[in-house]
């Protein structure tokens, strides 16, 4: 049934030498061939444009023209000399020779000199060998008295690739590359003349370093100086094929390069529209969990979670797992069981397991992880706006003027996005970063923000509102917008309360901890910039007032008119590949794909229609009362596809205690994640390397996932949806995963003109996508809101109820970092863990002090929900009150502290505010022995599968 | 009384009703967030009728039956009003 792997013969990516300019159109000759192309283009470019490669080492697409290796000389007609072409802009009726005997010369003079001091160690690809190849240099006259830089120590701290300055040609490709591209200025060039060396920082090694590991400085290295270490290892790819990251919701496009059908580098894709050829540590290099020795690769089974596994073939563990529901619908009544889709998998893996659940189950008992993360953000957008979606492209940062950054760390966590913005930033865009605690953003490499509002966690609400109230008492609201995009009579409603005093930043400060002049002047930045843009993340949904943050986000955009058009917006960053794209799907028990209620007989009856099935118009659980019903004895059996709810949600005990309360506990996932053990059946998934499908990014865009690899179960995880349905009793008949995509453009309005066709034929698709769009929609709401017009939400503020009391009196609010991913259950598997081991707290100095905390110590984190022990880490980055961990791994325990509050409107936990003591201990706590305990005695259930099944 | 599940394990969690307790808060944070409309009621029940399972429905419905405890004055409108 397995679908077939298309690969296509290696090539690299096409170099045109310099960015592609705007000007008007200019018509010239090179060698002879006519060609027109927009002003301010290079000669290099046009030429290369006529299909005249002219010879290049410093020059790069991707890199402003450098003009230092001088071999992309050329003769102008009417001009005197041999200038570089890639300095040189084409004027009109130019006439451009790359070829004479006098070029040649200085040429392959040039090419000598380079030669003389270049040693490669190791194969690789090398753009001045294969240079004077073919300008046919053989060697160099040019004997530096023995000088030269072969010799000098390879620098191999970095886990992914190494520099050898033998190599390095110091053409400063990578310089620029970690500058324009990433913007980290993590590299520099050490001494003068001859003795010029490539250096990370003041003369570190590459990990010592600020280096981020991003690989754009790799991508942009013309000879081996700069080479991936799996390549130097496995040889040079020979095939390649285009795919999408499964880690954020950046969704960067990427090229899988393949080498005997094994993989061998992931280049980022210069044409994918999220990321245009840049990429991060994670999707760049973090690919290695895919072939990890841990993936389990047989399906198994046992009765209890207490009995050691048993692998079987995939029928009996299909027929196995049927058997176990239609047993517990029998006994219990149809609504006993459900199931969770997951982010990280394809909108048809997502799709189809809604399916399975409304038609197979009979129920509408489907959630999926976004619940935990931007519900609130489908809510709020959905309330306001008309669609629960972000309203921009990640390319119309470009345009804004000044960026407002709201509980989101997007270095860390959407690290290409932060490239993008932080070049905008540098072209002088205002910024305004709205978080308690000190993100890098707020002072980067040739970046500042105007104003850091260091709220207090919890306090969303009140600033948001204490900023709309600034903005309409200085008379910056955009009257005209409103009354023509927006309901009047709410806008009215709306006014009257946000002018009341409560509202003004005064009355609003204690709560918040800004100082009134300090808002005052953010709102005066952000309402009078021509373009305003909000980015926002986990930071504003994770919240008992999430949806509320969420809507006065968007009554913010609205008032100022920053709606519609390129450079504003308000924009999602999302967590996971495929958080846009589980939500599109139907993944929420109150909607069917396309964000439309159950309820709606219309729309329920096409369903009905097409699935042959009558559907339950009432919404079904989501995922915590789940939970609750599993304790309450209600809720019996659950099938979770790629989802870590042991440790991805909170309140680890609760859950904990949920899980051990079902009879039936189905999980398919990649890797025995810390759900699974206490799963009864256990379905192995297939990695993005090992599937066809498509993810929908933080910006709408559907880009399409290839399979390079074979799945090393034997199935895709949508095959293997397909099979437990066909055990229920419930038909599905896929050949591929574009059928599923065809059902789902037939069924969803947004999504009429999605076909795999047409995927291939444009990349990618930002939905809508329809008759009215055919080729996607990159800025929403452009001529209407899509609800008809703008609602202002009322956006009151009600204070968490968890508060820091004298028992807690702390507050701990939760994040991530560059190099882990969510979970973990990836980048933990990956060298990426050389970056970050563990989880750590960070507290402010004057709170470790007062503890006699030092930096290093073993500290408790205890809140009225559980306990944990962390290694401590002293730093003024969070305000005195406030401490801060990740979740990266499991024995962390980050949700054996946080509470089961939920945002109101969704139940979205509130993993941002949590109150606890903080205290210096010397052993792990009795949750962590515990879990140890656990994890032990299941890691020894599962060996005794394995050997088991090898006797 | 603990819940005996097929692998016989008992849930350690002190054996108040969760559930209940659950539904109470969210009912109750529902109704906190809307109470500044006047049709605080009639927005906390219609909310409750789009986002909630019936059973969890019946469960408050039942609750406000038996006293509603806990249940702040916007919820227990709400409540009643589904109840009509
Ligand atoms: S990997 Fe990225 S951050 Fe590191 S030096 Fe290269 S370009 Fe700079
Ligand atoms: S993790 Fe995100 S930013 Fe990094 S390569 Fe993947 S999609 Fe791009
Ligand atoms: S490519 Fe033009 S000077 Fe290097």
């Amino acid at each position: 049934m397995a679908t077939p792997i298309e690969l296509k013969p290696y090539a690299p990516q096409p170099d045109l030498g310099t960015p592609a300019a705007g000007g008007e159109p200019v018509s010239l000759t090179v060698d002879g061939t006519a060609v027109t192309v927009p002003g301010g283009t290079s000669v290099l470019r046009a030429a290369a444009l006529a299909g005249v490669d002219i010879p290049k080492l410093c020059a790069s697409d991707r890199l402003e023209a450098f003009g230092s290796c001088r071999v992309c000389l050329v003769e102008i007609e009417g001009r005197k000399g041999t200038p570089a072409s890639c300095t040189t802009q084409v004027e009109e009726g130019m006439a451009v020779r790359t070829q004479s005997d006098k070029l040649g010369r200085l040429r392959r003079n040039v090419i000598e000199l380079y030669l003389s001091d270049h040693a490669p160690s190791g194969e690789g690809r090398n753009a001045l060998a294969e240079l004077a190849a073919a300008e046919g240099v053989t060697e160099s006259r040019y004997a530096l008295g023995g000088r030269t830089h072969a010799g000098l120590p390879v620098d191999e701290t970095n886990p992914y690739f190494r520099f050898d300055p033998g190599a390095c040609i110091v053409c400063y490709r990578c310089v620029r590359a970690c500058e324009e591209v990433q913007g980290t200025f993590a590299l520099t060039a050490a001494g003068r003349g001859f003795d010029t060396l490539i250096a990370a920082s003041q003369l570190d090694t590459f990990m010592e370093s600020e280096c981020v590991s991003c690989g754009a400085c790799v991508d942009a290295c013309p000879t081996p100086a700069l080479e991936d270490k799996s390549v130097l290892e496995r040889g040079a790819p020979e095939q390649v094929q285009l795919t999408t990251c499964a880690y954020c919701g950046v969704g960067c496009g990427f090229r899988a390069e393949l080498k005997g059908g094994e993989v061998v580098r992931m280049t980022p894709w210069k044409d994918g529209k999220a990321n245009e050829g840049h990429a991060c540590v994670k999707g760049r290099f973090a690919w290695g969990y895919a072939t990890h020795p841990d993936r389990i690769t047989s399906p198994m089974i046992r009765e209890a979670i207490d009995q050691p596994w048993r692998e079987v073939g995939w029928e009996e563990a299909i027929a196995f797992a049927a058997g176990r529901l239609k047993a517990i619908q029998a006994q219990y009544g149809p609504d006993s069981i459900g199931g969770i889709t997951s982010s990280r998998c394809s909108n048809e893996e997502t799709y189809l397991v809604q399916k399975l659940v409304r038609a197979g189950f009979g129920n509408n008992n489907v959630d999926t992880c976004a619940r935990v993360c931007h519900s609130p953000t489908g809510y709020g957008l959905k309330t306001t706006l008309g669609e629960s979606a972000g309203t921009q492209a990640f390319a119309s940062v470009a345009q804004a003027d000044v960026v407002m950054v709201i509980g989101a760390n997007p270095t860390d966590a959407h690290p290409v996005f932060a490239s993008r913005l932080k070049r905008r930033l540098r072209q002088g865009a205002g910024l305004i970063v709205v978080d308690p605690r000190e993100i890098d953003l707020v002072s980067a490499p040739h970046v500042r923000a105007d104003h850091h509002l260091q709220l207090r966690p919890g306090s969303n609400v009140a600033f948001v509102n204490a900023m709309a109230h600034a903005i309409v008492e200085a008379g910056l609201a955009d009257g005209d917008f409103i009354r023509e995009r927006c309901e009047w009579p709410a806008y009215e409603q709306w006014r009257e309360f946000i002018l009341r005093p409560e509202n003004s930043p005064e009355a609003t400060a204690e709560a918040t901890g800004i100082a009134p002049d300090t808002l005052r002047a953010a709102a005066r930045l952000y309402a009078g910039a021509d373009n305003g843009a909000i980015y926002y993340g986990l930071g504003v949904s994770e919240h008992t007032q999430g949806s509320t943050m969420v809507m006065g986000i968007a009554n913010l955009a609205m008032l100022t008119g920053n709606l519609g058009r390129e450079g504003v917006g308000v924009n999602p960053l999302r967590g996971q590949n495929n958080v846009q794209g589980s939500c599109d799907m139907g993944s929420f028990p109150h909607e069917l794909p396309g964000y439309r209620h159950v309820s709606d007989p219309a729309v329920r009856g096409a369903f009905e229609d097409a699935w042959g099935v009558a559907l339950q118009p009432e919404p079904g659980l989501r995922i915590p009362n789940m939970f609750d019903a599993a304790v309450a004895g209600r809720f019996k059996a659950l099938y979770c596809q790629g989802e870590d709810v042991a440790q991805s949600d909170p309140n680890t005990q609760h859950v904990d205690a949920a899980l051990r309360a079902l009879d039936c506990l189905i999980v398919q996932d990649i890797f025995l994640n810390e759900t699974a053990r206490y799963a009864h059946v256990f379905l192995p998934g297939s990695s993005f390397l090992e599937k066809n499908g498509t993810f929908t990014n933080a910006e709408r865009r559907i880009s399409p996932v290839r399979k390079v690899i074979e799945p090393l179960a034997g199935h895709e995880d949508w095959e293997v949806t397909q099979l437990l349905s066909n055990a229920l009793g419930y038909p599905m008949n896929y050949r591929h995963p574009s059928e599923i995509m065809d059902e789902i453009a037939r069924l969803t309005p947004t999504f009429t003109g999605v076909s795999y066709d047409r995927l291939d034929r444009l990349g990618s698709i930002q939905w809508p996508c329809n008759a009215d769009a055919p080729e996607g929609t990159p800025t929403m709401h452009s001529t209407a809101m899509v609800r008809g017009k703008g609602y202002f939400a009322v956006t009151g503020y009600v204070p968490t109820e968890e508060r820091t009391t004298r028992r807690y009196p702390l507050l701990l609010t939760t994040g991530r970092i560059l190099s882990q991913y969510n979970v973990g259950a990836q980048t933990r598997r990956t060298e990426n863990s050389r970056w970050h081991g563990e989880d750590v707290l960070e507290l402010h100095p004057s709170d470790a002090e007062f503890r006699g905390i030092r930096d290093g110590d073993w500290v408790g984190v205890e809140s009225r929900a559980g306990e944990t022990v962390l290694h401590a880490v002293v730093t003024g980055r969070v305000p005195p009150g406030v401490v801060y961990t990740t979740f990266h791994f499991p024995l962390t325990g980050a949700n054996v502290v946080t509470t089961d509050n939920s945002d109101w409107a969704t139940n979205c936990p509130e993993y941002k505010v949590t109150a606890v003591q903080v205290t210096r201990v010397t052993q792990p706590s009795d949750w962590q022995a515990g879990y140890r305990a656990f994890t032990e005695r299941q890691e020894a259930l599962l060996d005794a599968a394995r050997s088991e099944a090898k006797a | 009384m603990p819940i005996p599940t097929r692998n016989g394990y008992v849930p350690a969690l002190p054996m108040t009703d969760t559930e209940l307790d659950h539904l109470v808060q969210m009912a109750n944070d529902i109704a906190r967030n809307l109470d500044v409309y006047p049709d605080a009621a009639a927005r906390t029940a219609d909310h409750l009728r789009r986002f909630w399972a019936p059973a969890l429905r019946e469960r408050i419905v039942e609750h406000r039956r038996t006293g509603g405890a806990g249940l702040s004055d916007t919820a227990l409108a709400a409540v009643a009003s589904l109840d009509a």
